[in-house]
């Protein structure tokens, strides 16, 4: 059942599409580490921002002869670098509320699967109710009331998602419980802790790491639209998100780039883990067709 | 039958009971209001008078019941921003909200139908994998996005339909409606079909799974087999079959466009209750989003049991478990 590593990426580069989906994210990975690096400039240094060379188009040359592939904006900043430093922002909020909802949904799960009976059927029921609201409406009440910032929008992220996270780890416990490993450890005498967290839980992790990809794409999404609706992240905290809804107000006067640009790279984003996470799930699945 | 709609009535109050606790606790914690309402250097006499008039030196226990009884009639408070009484502005907005969903809704059956028919029927087709894989791209693209695509080709680039607002509306049994006049329905299209999206790509989805079971079914095999045409064996036996999964979640979904109108709506500047709800997290005005979200929650209640009971209704199956 072990593969290696390298055969397990093999595997995962045999359909075209994941391959070359993989490497997009990759490279938004790269970028997002590099930002400040790679742009041509750094767009929240307000001495490097001349209001003069403001919303050019896409391709054109300011003043000082920075070359500004996307464009600007009605600051003169040059859309690539924001796109890079956005895209800085919206991956870790992606990264850093799945890391906490998957530990913290998790041990919900293997906790509620371990101890069973009412404890199981209480926190069940919760996840039950939970999922019948839609993700971003639950999110949206919560940032409400929370306020805005990176944090609440990252804990709401986390309150919103750590319910498919229990509900998957239980499905997976509830098999690994009954299995003989769990019983002689049990015989041991060991600590239900050290029975769940060392014994159980490593053999949930490959349906765990799944839906953590698909809920990654979602936790982007989620801070992606309230940061749109204007209820998300502020101003100095600027995902891609916020770049689409400052650009949305220059749309309507044809100023197009300013918007779409950090609109098709957030698509890209969320369609490339999508699609990994596909591919993850047809290798942990090899009877599911296609 | 009976069990079930106990249970969930039970279910419903206490959930609903739940979130008005955990929402007053969450505005009890977040300080006095009496630093908005009076003025900063109003005499401190004033302050407390306002204070005990308001009954905001009680214990908090005290102020919640106060809350809840108040609640049961229907009061949740008057709107900071607006002064009128919060849950009389959300049902005032709900029509326009309403009819972008209705419009919404009849977009995704009506063309998410038959492509999910066919999707699933020639499953092996360059045109079925097209369909499914921009199902795929319909349930994970933000709505926002779609809105923005939707307006920069059609409002900007063709000059076909407005960029947003609410058209012209007439009165129909009561009810302003923009339904039935050419200028709502200009206005109806594009927002109509952004909130489409998520509908018609689930819908296209549960169809095509569906299909793609019955067919390998006796009765389909048997149609085949005498020869019945396609069209004939898709509308007439396999839809049937398919149509009960596709009941069910067009009735959860309802509920789901109407909270998702809030996207929708601030893209389109169209005037309902997710725009109004959005204008008043921004402006603080709480107690409209708390009767907002007391309404929203007592509205997937309901509609998650009568969805619920009508599967019973229609499916024997479900009845027995």
């Amino acid at each position: 059942m072990k593969q290696s590593l390298f055969a397990r990426i093999r595997e995962f580069a045999d359909s075209r599409v994941a391959l070359a989906a993989g490497i997009l994210l990759l490279l938004a990975c790269a970028a997002a580490l590099l930002a400040s690096v790679i742009s041509p400039q750094n767009p929240y240094d307000l001495s490097q921002l001349d209001i003069g060379s403001g919303r050019l188009p896409p391709g054109s040359r300011s003043g000082d002869g920075i070359l500004h592939i996307l464009g600007t904006d009605d600051q003169g900043r040059d859309v690539l670098s924001a796109i890079f430093y956005g895209l800085r922002v919206s991956l870790v909020v992606g990264v850093v509320s799945t890391l906490v909802a998957a530990v913290f949904g998790g041990i919900v799960g293997l906790w509620a699967a371990y101890r069973g009976g009412r404890v199981d059927a209480v926190l069940m029921r919760i996840v039950d109710v939970q999922l019948s609201f839609p993700a971003v409406l639950i999110a949206l009440m919560l940032v409400a009331f929370l306020g805005n910032g990176l944090d609440k929008v990252i804990i709401a992220i986390v309150l919103v998602q750590w319910a498919y996270y229990a509900r998957t780890v239980r499905a997976a416990a509830l098999v690994e419980r009954e299995r003989e490993y769990v019983e002689a450890a049990r015989c041991l005498n060991y600590s239900a802790p050290r029975i769940m967290l060392g014994h159980i839980l490593p053999n949930c992790l490959a349906p765990l790491s799944v839906i953590a990809t698909v809920q990654m794409a979602g936790a982007i999404a989620i801070e992606a639209t309230l940061s749109f609706l204007g209820v998300g992240l502020p101003i100095t905290e600027p995902s891609l998100g916020l770049l689409i809804a400052n650009g949305y107000q220059f749309m309507l006067s044809n100023k197009y780039w300013l918007s779409v640009y950090p609109g098709l790279c957030l698509i890209a984003l969320i369609g490339a883990i999508n699609i990994v996470g596909d591919r993850l799930r047809e290798m942990s699945n090899p009877r599911e067709e296609g | 039958m009976l069990r079930l709609l106990v249970r969930r009535a039970i279910e419903g109050v206490v959930v609903v009971a739940a979130t008005s606790f955990v929402v007053f606790l969450a505005i009890y914690m977040l300080g006095n209001p009496i630093q908005v309402l009076a003025s900063p250097d109003s005499p401190p006499e004033v302050i407390q008078r306002v204070t005990a008039s308001l009954g905001l030196d009680r214990p908090w226990h005290e102020q919640y019941w106060r809350f809840v009884v108040n609640a049961l009639h229907g009061d949740l408070g008057v709107s900071f921003v607006h002064a009128q009484p919060s849950l009389a502005l959300i049902f005032g907005r709900l029509p326009a909200t309403l009819e972008l969903v209705v419009f919404a809704m009849i977009v995704a059956v009506v063309v998410g139908l038959p492509l999910g028919l066919v999707a699933g029927y020639w499953p092996r087709h360059w045109s079925s994998q097209a369909i499914s894989s921009l199902s795929v791209l319909g349930i994970s693209v933000p709505a926002f996005w779609v809105g923005l695509m939707l307006i920069i080709f059609f409002s900007l680039e063709w000059r076909l339909l407005p960029t947003g607002g609410r058209g012209a509306t007439v009165q129909v049994a009561g009810i302003e409606t923009s339904l039935f006049t050419l200028d709502g329905l200009r206005h109806l299209v594009l927002p109509g079909f952004t909130l489409a999206t998520l509908p018609l790509a689930v819908i296209v989805r549960l169809v095509r799974t569906g299909v793609r079971e019955q067919r390998r079914a006796d009765y389909v095999r048997f149609g085949r087999a005498m020869g019945l045409s396609p069209g004939l064996l898709l509308g007439r036996y396999i839809l049937r079959n398919v149509m009960v999964p596709v009941v069910t979640v067009m009735g959860l979904l309802f509920g789901t466009l109407v909270a998702f109108a809030v996207v929708t709506e601030t893209v389109f500047a169209w005037p309902g209750s997710g725009k109004l709800i959005i204008d008043s997290i921004k402006q603080s005005d709480r107690p409209v989003v708390i009767a907002y979200l007391l309404f929203v929650v007592v509205m997937f209640m309901v509609i998650n049991t009568v969805v619920d009971l009508l599967t019973a209704l229609v499916d024997p199956r479900v009845r027995l478990q």
